[in-house]
């Protein structure tokens, strides 16, 4: 799960990370308002678009005449008022968006602190150790996948015991091989123990800050941050559960969530329904490895679980049919232990509930085939566009064949 | 021959008085596996008895006391997942061998601390979590899995390894492999997950060393570098065909398809990168999940 930048740096802030104050605000009068008390001096704020999606400052909102982005300084009230006004009027769109871009609900104020110098620190799982790792490098405010590929060697990374947490010594000797002097080290140190402490007691996936910023002023802050959550730890997490925000969420995920479906959307036209995740991401990849020479892709990614219930499977079908680009459906369904006759009755009860309107190609393998067969041959005359085949590749052939 | 288990394995089933775990362990006893008890705290001295088999198990309360009684060297776990972390370390704190986790959902760091825990247990090897489990055709079955789309290898005969991250697409590989006569010596779901106990590397170097294999099939998916480690192992260390598989060809990056490990993040973890490490060792990759059976019969015929 992810949350915005604001629920981060509240987080981090909470667990003793130097985080700049911030307003979060909903309209521009709010912002006007966040101007005035965080603006002290004169010296501006910044206002930051708050989508669940990175990019954000080199961003552009679609269909503004100029190139503004999602991060802003504004060193006048109007000023913030009129940038404020147009964020919340057109979508974002980022390197990480998608085409469309994502319309902005939420804005934050936050007082401004100009960097001097911006280093990136995270802590992520490594897999290959089995422990968490706390990555930083002084390259900070770029794109750390590229630091990562290009030149690896600037990257520090120090696995830590999920037990005890990053430790003190494990962040000062951190601070210092990244370059901090003098007050700074304790400051910087104070954001990895956060980074930590938030990552350990929340469940998190990824605790990001970058930049971690040096300011003109000397003190050292988290400018910006990203916390993701271990979904399957969100039950022993309320707080971190009530941070979700669906509207940042793609609506046909959430409704398959609510239906206990895994379903992810994705750019081309054949729907898929499939029991298993690995079995769904190889019937995407079958689809592709015969359409793709015709422009033909998978529509979507859908796991209904273990078992095929006649619930589930509507439920299904309705989720994929209200993608407008749906041109036909593979579904694709091994039958272990529960009876394939059982899964072929969930279908046809499925297709008379929503309604078929584009082909529909099944293959089904497994216990009791040949009786869930004759169920759907025997259903042709109320869903013609239902077709079955014998095999897998003749069915990801057909499903091709019929849609394009 | 085969590996982890065969027809003396002796097994118990943690959270046997729940839905999925009781309805497993009836069709592991009708399968034949030797199932000797169950554990559920609070309702020790109670009798699990299967539906269908009619088989009745003693239920005790911890592990230890279920070794103690039955002296069982494997586990079968359907512990919910909040409680799933505790029942691998309670297993392998009791002495069980062999710790099969179906359980899905287990919070990662759970999982990263029962692991630091069972490296102060090292009789104790941990299977999955989040897989179909274990099974020797037609001699023990620890698992989801449907057994009978397995073919046992005859007296004398040998079959083929598979090792898989996946359920559902394992079934359909092994189903592939009997329609084209080929039996399974063991078949291991190794699970779905970002930390998993045993590793594709820990089950080749079984297979090789175990003379009722005489092939393995491998099947990975996006996520991690583990099918590049074992890619490497291979050319290495493998001498026996070896067909593989990767899930994920056309998946997103930075997406979770389903199983919590199938990601591709940090520039890592893509299909791609995976099948040009498996070809460069010398494996048969099956271009579609269609063509896994295929890809054995490829590798054997590569080998001779």
């Amino acid at each position: 799960m992810k949350v915005h930048e604001y629920q981060a740096k509240e987080l981090l802030a909470a667990a003793g990370a130097n985080v700049p104050k911030h307003i979060v605000c909903k309209t521009a009068d709010e912002v006007a308002a966040a101007f005035d008390q965080l603006s002290k001096g004169g010296g501006g704020v910044m206002v930051k678009a708050q989508i669940h999606a990175g990019g954000r400052g080199a961003g552009q909102l679609l269909g503004h005449p100029d190139k503004l982005g999602g991060v802003k300084f504004c060193a006048s009230k109007d000023k913030a008022r009129s940038v404020a006004e147009t964020m919340l009027k057109y979508p974002l769109k980022t390197l990480q968006t998608g085409p469309n871009g994502q319309p902005i609900k939420t804005l934050i104020v936050q007082a401004d602190a100009e960097p001097d110098k911006e280093f990136y620190v995270a802590v992520v799982f490594d897999r290959g150790v089995g422990l968490p790792v706390l990555m930083a490098s002084a390259a900070g405010g770029m794109d750390i996948e590229k630091v990562a590929h290009d030149t690896p060697e600037k990257i520090i990374k120090v696995p830590f015991s999920p037990e005890t947490g990053l430790l003190p010594f494990q962040a000062r000797r951190l601070a210092y091989e990244l370059g901090f002097t003098g007050d700074q080290v304790g400051k910087a140190e104070g954001i990895m123990l956060a980074l930590s402490k938030v990552y350990l007691a929340k469940d998190a996936t990824l605790a990001e800050v970058n930049p971690l910023a040096i300011t003109k002023s000397g003190d050292v802050m988290v400018l910006d941050a990203k916390i993701d959550f271990d979904d399957n730890a969100l039950f022993r997490h309320k707080d971190v559960a009530a941070l979700r925000d669906e509207g940042e969420e793609n609506p046909a995920e959430v409704r398959a969530a609510k239906a206990n479906l895994n379903f992810i959307q994705l750019d081309g036209t054949i729907g898929c329904l499939v029991n298993g995740a690995g079995l769904a991401m190889a019937t995407m990849d079958i689809i592709n490895y015969h359409g793709k020479a015709h422009g033909v892709g998978p529509a979507n990614f859908l796991d209904v679980g273990g078992s095929v219930t006649a619930d589930g499977a509507i439920e299904a079908f309705r989720i994929i049919l209200s993608d407008a680009k749906v041109k036909g459906i593979l579904v694709n369904v091994f039958g272990g232990i529960a009876s394939c006759a059982t899964i072929a009755r969930a279908l046809v009860a499925a297709g008379k509930e929503v309604g078929f309107k584009v082909p529909v190609v099944v293959r089904l393998e497994g216990n009791e085939v040949t009786e869930a067969r004759a169920i759907l041959a025997a259903a042709a005359g109320e869903l013609p566009t239902l077709k079955t085949a014998a095999d897998l590749t003749s069915a990801a052939k057909l499903v091709v064949e019929l849609s394009k | 021959m085969s590996i982890l288990v065969d027809s003396s394995t002796r097994v118990i089933t943690q959270g046997i008085t729940g839905g999925a775990g009781g309805f497993h362990t009836d069709q592991s006893l009708l399968y034949g596996s030797q199932f000797v008890g169950g554990v559920t705290p609070k309702k020790g001295g109670a009798t699990w008895k299967g539906e269908k088999s009619g088989k009745a198990l003693p239920v005790f309360n911890t592990v230890a006391e279920a070794v103690r009684a039955t002296g069982a060297t494997a586990s079968m776990i359907f512990v919910p997942p909040g409680g799933a972390a505790d029942a691998i370390m309670e297993a392998a704190d009791a002495g069980i061998a062999l710790i099969v986790a179906i359980t899905e959902g287990i919070p990662v760091l759970d999982m990263a601390r029962a692991k630091r825990f069972l490296k102060t247990k090292p009789g104790s090897r941990l299977v999955g979590p989040n897989c179909p489990g274990v099974i020797t055709p037609g001699q023990c079955k620890i698992g989801i899995m449907p057994g009978h789309i397995h073919k046992p290898c005859a007296a004398g005969e040998t079959g083929i390894g598979v090792i898989s991250r996946s359920g559902t697409l394992t079934y359909e590989a092994v189903f592939q492999l009997t329609a084209l006569g080929l039996p399974q010596s063991t078949c291991v779901g190794i699970g779905g997950d970002p930390v998993i106990g045993t590793s594709q590397i820990d089950l080749l170097e079984m297979f090789e060393a175990d003379p009722g294999t005489r092939a393995i099939l491998m099947i990975g998916e996006i996520g991690g570098t583990a099918e590049e480690e074992a890619a490497a192992f291979v050319a290495k260390k493998v001498k026996k065909p070896v067909a593989a598989f990767i899930a994920g060809q056309t998946a997103p990056p930075g997406r979770r398809m389903g199983h919590a490990g199938a990601i591709i993040s940090g520039g890592s973890g893509s299909a791609a990168d995976k099948i040009a490490a498996l070809e460069k060792a010398g494996i048969e990759v099956a271009p579609t999940p269609a063509d896994l059976g295929t890809a054995v019969q490829k590798a054997l015929a590569r080998k001779k």
